[in-house]
């Protein structure tokens, strides 16, 4: 499983600030807890509270300074991102994201491509979210082929069937697991799968639970890859516990420590 | 038609163990062992780096042996009695790369013997020989705890493999290695979840597991051999995927097991048309040997000096040339 870490987002107050007045401290500390944590890669967003390419170059700079971890940079302006990627120092790089809209497919490919980087393929498009299956298929499928024509291989792309809060949009949590399980048959080997995995506990009251759920049934359907919580220590357990149960992992009693152990965290 | 290329890319390394250690170290040793290292299944050359070729202990008792038969007893017949001899016909005249003292005359049901009896023997052939040395307890617990502090502590300094931890029993193994600086094999009874879990527990109780050597019990050809093959090609598939709790270097201790197969004891006349004893023993304990390099071995221990010949240049055949030849 590829842990995206979403901790640095200046959606969060601490960061927010930390952008604006350039104190790397918050912003550091948060890339090295999760690091410690095993985090595959760290989100970086400069949230909507800025437009401004500089403070992405910033971000991404900063973070570099404290850890070796790759970084996935997230917004939805393409400047933005390109800022990110232009100061990246030779580390794996993931762009979060395009959509299946063709003005920004046209944008944001080109940009994985040069830089070698990931690309996560959100699957809406210009009208908006799938509402449906057949969109998530569609949208993902075009995104795919895209990126693919673009000389992208299929492991540097990751699609997202677009998650939603089960307390707003509960009929869309079957549709989500069901794009997911046409997702793995678009190629072999099978592109990433990946999720914006606290949408789903948004309004909710059992947060932990119902993130870690979801995480299970939707590894067995082939998820590989979520934006989480990476400090949340229940979700990391059921992901150890899923890649046991999915024949990923070797059995030990201390599965759970090896799981870390394997991520380089304690 | 062009053929696919069917080459695998590992994210995974084989952890590189050294045991013995030569005066720069702080050691006695004339040559040093290094195995692992491997970024790639065994042999497969054409699929990453295979740097240390595997390698063969010799083992010698510090008893009399009970139990082996006459035709691997007869190479040392006028030696076993003394097991500084024994140990320097085996490095002399029989090519062993590493000497496997094993303590079974510290067995409570056997000789009875006490650690500084332990420590005599042990001194002995560190002296004898100039090649690293594995040393193996008689594998009753208490009994190998009593011994092994006084043993471990005469070898400081000489980075030896002890053996064997446990998953019952790692601590005071863990502890004397991480004191006196000793390399360490974790066991494990043909279970790989076990092999895992004594690995873990090695580090908790402080010792790192870069200094394991993993054993995950062997048995002989015919006699479940398929079932510890497919442990250690499961297991090394795991490391080479970056599972780091499975990335030690495999030990695989031979003739225990082999000769106490009848294939490899029994005389022509009991088993009429298997042919003299004398070319068929050594020839099971090779073949075992050959097996167990393909599943990943890194580490043989063995007795005889015909299979110990084969074995080594069996090796050689496949590290040539990248292994092309």
């Amino acid at each position: 499983m590829i842990l995206i870490a979403e901790r640095i987002n200046a959606g969060f107050k601490d960061i927010a600030e930390a952008l604006r007045e350039r104190a790397k401290g918050p912003v550091q500390e948060w890339a090295r807890r999760q690091t410690a944590q095993g985090a595959d890669y760290l989100d970086l967003n400069i949230g909507a509270v800025s437009k401004e390419p500089s403070d992405m170059r910033w971000l991404v700079e900063v973070v570099q300074e404290a850890v070796s971890t790759p970084i996935c940079v997230d917004s939805t302006r393409v400047p933005v991102l390109e800022a990110g990627l232009d100061v990246g120092d030779g580390r794996p790089f993931l762009i979060n994201s395009t959509t299946a809209d063709p003005g920004k497919l046209e944008q944001v490919v080109p940009l994985a491509a040069e830089h070698g980087a990931g690309l996560i393929g959100v699957a809406m498009d210009q009208r908006g979210s799938p509402q449906d299956v057949d969109r998530r298929v569609e949208n993902a499928a075009q995104i795919f082929a895209v990126a693919t024509d673009a000389g992208l291989a299929p492991e540097q792309i990751f699609l997202d069937p677009v998650l939603m809060p089960v307390r707003h949009m509960q009929e869309q949590g079957p549709n989500v697991l069901e794009a997911i399980t046409q997702y793995i048959m678009l190629s072999d080997p099978p592109p990433h799968i990946s999720v914006g995995l606290s949408n789903i506990r948004s309004g909710t009251s059992e947060k932990k639970l119902i993130t870690s759920t979801f995480v299970a049934m939707a590894m067995a359907r082939g998820l590989d890859a979520a934006i989480c919580d990476v400090m949340d220590d229940v979700l990391l357990n059921v992901v150890a516990t899923a890649e046991l149960i999915l024949n990923k992992e070797i059995y030990s009693d201390a599965y759970l420590r090896a799981f870390r152990m394997k991520r380089g965290s304690s | 038609m062009t053929i696919p290329e069917a080459k695998r890319a590992w994210s995974g390394q084989i952890n590189t163990v050294t045991i013995g250690a030569g005066p720069e170290e702080g050691g006695t040793r004339s040559s040093v062992v290094t195995v692992g290292g491997a970024t790639a299944l065994p042999f497969y050359h054409f699929e990453g780096v295979l740097p240390h070729p595997p390698v063969v202990a010799m083992e010698v008792w510090d008893v009399q042996p009970e139990g082996w038969p006459d035709v691997v007893k007869a190479p040392f017949s006028s030696v076993m009695d003394d097991p500084a001899a024994w140990a320097r016909v085996c490095v002399d005249e029989h090519g062993a790369q590493l000497i496997a003292l094993r303590l079974q005359g510290c067995d409570p049901g056997g000789a009875d013997k006490g650690p500084q009896e332990a420590v005599k023997a042990v001194r002995a052939v560190l002296e004898a020989v100039g090649v690293p040395l594995i040393v193996w307890g008689c594998g009753t617990v208490d009994k190998d705890n009593d011994v092994f502090p006084a043993v471990a502590e005469v070898l400081a300094g000489e980075n030896c493999l002890l053996g064997t931890i446990t998953e019952d029993n790692y601590k005071t193994l863990t502890a004397l290695g991480t004191a006196y600086g000793h390399k360490i094999v974790a066991e494990s009874p043909v279970d790989i979840n076990i092999a895992k879990q004594v690995n873990i527990l090695a580090l908790d109780a402080g010792y790192p597991m870069e200094n394991l050597v993993m054993y995950p019990s062997t048995g002989a050809l015919g006699y479940g051999i398929e079932y510890v093959y497919s442990i250690m090609e499961r297991s090394r598939i795991a490391a080479l995927q970056g599972d780091k709790a499975m990335a030690m270097p495999i030990l695989c201790d031979l003739g225990t097991q082999v000769w106490k197969a009848k294939e490899a004891r029994a005389s022509e006349e009991e088993l009429p048309g298997w042919g003299a004893v004398e070319a068929r023993g050594p020839m099971w304990e090779a073949a075992t040997a050959y097996t167990y390099l393909l599943a990943g071995a890194d580490m043989l221990i063995m007795r005889h000096p015909d299979a110990v010949g084969a074995t080594q240049r069996a090796i050689a055949r496949l590290m040539a040339n990248g292994g092309g030849s």
